[in-house]
């Protein structure tokens, strides 16, 4: 991935920080303009919202053929974390025995470093997530 | 809108075609087509050619003006366009020119759609297909498009207590089929512990879990229904024709374990065509992951939530069972060329509606489905085909 592609996102990458629907109270990460619940009624009434950074397994998997950037990181865990907040984030879960993984099990966001480009490229770093 | 037919089908065997190149079968599967439907190019009023990735697999774009050029209708200077929605870009197409046909704005069409993916390595294969998902939130966390359908299997065993051999009946059933079409990439039936036994992709998907990667091209020619009886086929009639979209990262779905564009382009479907999902014969599935075609058998409605593993494990979906499923062989076995897929989804159903399926025919085949799907459901297209 090009670097202005992440690079724009950062501030909300590594602080965790969403959007709350002020209409309805939905929490939204990454970021959006509109709520899709409440459409017109949202505009101009989503508001910054930062995460816990709390959540739980909600399913998860061991990739064995990632992408090229990754392949130095396999197998390695990939989850979706359900927040606090409702809203469920992808990411890889680490600093943990893949025997110890389960639906439900509580865990929390890391910052970590996700890949970097190419072999000597700028680090992309952002959350990953470790058992709580 | 008038009624929409279709007159002529044309395929490529799908597989590693080394020796030709993506003009090659793009040419060849439209020239099937032309002369199956027994037409004249110059019949041919517009072109949609389904293609995913033409520009990151072969570096090469504008490819409504390349099949048009190479299958000889340059002079004819008709409009041709390249439809894209990652998996479900070949349904899409038939959705264009089904739109044309059945507005009034042409009365002869080509869909076609076509793939070239052996020109590249396999390690450049993942980030393609992941395309098809959200690489700004999931792709840059490592998922790749396996480790998001293995997530959905998860919840889906979970939830319903679907069972690691109930996954693998998919691609069982699949090869079987498979085994007696001689289009497709696979014509080999496998075993239950050949894919129990496979190598990991995303656990619990294994190697045989997942459609392999595919070279491969498949076209139809379509007119208005009312003028279908001059062309040299039995017509078959596009009964109806949906698509459905969904949020493009699986994240943010309500549900894991099911398809809501697949739901919605369905439900719509049965309705303009006034058939139930029992009223079904054959059905085409996007079986790009075998947890797949269990979640839209479900979700189309041929069973149960939560039946569909046992379903398939008891036979249920085999050729001439409750519902036939994927006699092509599917993704799986067939290939996946992705924007060849949905075109040869709906070539095999005419094929069956013609009577024309060899070893692999469904007895009194009258209606016939297709599902196509981009991503992990972010676009679905579902069309019901109907002996005319």
């Amino acid at each position: 991935m090009a670097n202005p592609r992440y690079w724009r996102e950062n501030p909300s990458r590594y602080n965790l920080i969403g959007k709350r629907c002020e209409n309805c109270g939905t929490v939204h990460f990454p970021p959006r303009e509109i709520c899709p619940k409440c459409r017109r009624k949202s505009i101009g009434k989503m508001k910054s919202h930062k995460l816990s950074g709390r959540g739980k397994v909600y399913s998860f998997t061991i990739v064995h053929e990632p992408m090229p950037d990754f392949s130095l990181m396999k197998p390695y865990i990939m989850a979706m974390v359900e927040m606090e907040e409702g809203v469920r984030l992808t990411g890889q879960i680490v600093d943990c025995e893949p025997a110890r993984l389960s639906i439900g099990m509580e865990v929390e966001a890391t910052l970590r470093k996700l890949g970097q480009e190419g072999s000597s490229g700028i680090i992309r770093y952002g959350y990953k997530f470790r058992p709580r | 809108m008038r009624e929409v037919a279709i007159i002529g089908i044309g395929d490529t065997r799908f597989g590693e075609l080394w020796e030709h190149s993506l003009r090659d079968i793009g040419m060849q599967a439209g020239l099937n087509a032309v002369s199956d439907a027994g037409i004249a190019g110059e019949q041919i009023e517009a072109l949609y050619i389904g293609n995913m990735a033409a520009g990151s697999l072969i570096d090469q774009e504008h490819l409504g003006a390349l099949v048009s050029d190479y299958s000889g209708l340059s002079q004819l200077h008709i409009p041709a366009v390249r439809i894209e929605a990652a998996g479900a870009s070949g349904g899409m197409a038939l959705r264009e020119g089904y739109l044309a046909v059945a507005s009034g704005l042409h009365d002869v069409v080509m869909v076609a759609g076509a793939e070239k993916m052996t020109d590249v390595t396999d390690e450049e294969i993942p980030m393609v297909q992941m395309a098809g998902g959200d690489q700004q939130w999931e792709g840059i966390a490592g998922a790749t498009m396996p480790s998001l359908f293995a997530m959905m299997a998860r919840r889906h065993m979970h939830e319903y207590g679907t069972t690691r051999e109930q996954l693998a009946s998919v691609p069982v059933k699949n090869h079987k089929n498979g085994a007696l079409n001689k289009q497709a990439q696979y014509q080999r039936a496998i075993t239950m512990e050949t894919v129990l036994k496979s190598p990991v992709v995303a656990d619990p998907l294994g190697v045989f879990d997942c459609a392999p990667v595919s070279d491969g091209a498949a076209a139809l020619i379509l007119a208005p229904a009312d003028a279908a009886g001059k062309y040299a086929q039995e017509a078959i009639r596009i009964a109806a024709s949906a698509a459905a979209t969904d949020t493009l990262a699986l994240q943010h779905r309500e549900s894991l374990t099911r398809m809501d564009s697949v739901k919605v382009a369905s439900t719509k479907a049965y309705r303009t065509a006034g058939v139930n999902p029992k009223d079904i014969d054959v059905a085409e599935i996007h079986d790009s992951y075998s947890i797949a075609e269990i979640m839209s058998i479900e979700d189309l409605g041929f069973f149960e939530k939560g039946r569909g593993g046992p379903a398939t494990l008891e036979g249920m979906t085999e050729i001439n069972g409750v519902v036939s499923v994927n006699t092509s062989g599917g993704l799986k076995a067939r290939g996946d060329p992705m924007g060849a897929t949905g075109v040869a989804q709906a070539v095999e159903i005419a094929r069956q509606l013609r009577g024309k399926a060899d070893k692999r025919q469904v007895t009194d085949a009258e209606v016939g489905l297709s599902l196509n799907v981009g991503g992990t459901g972010g676009t679905s297209v579902v069309h019901i085909f109907r002996r005319a």
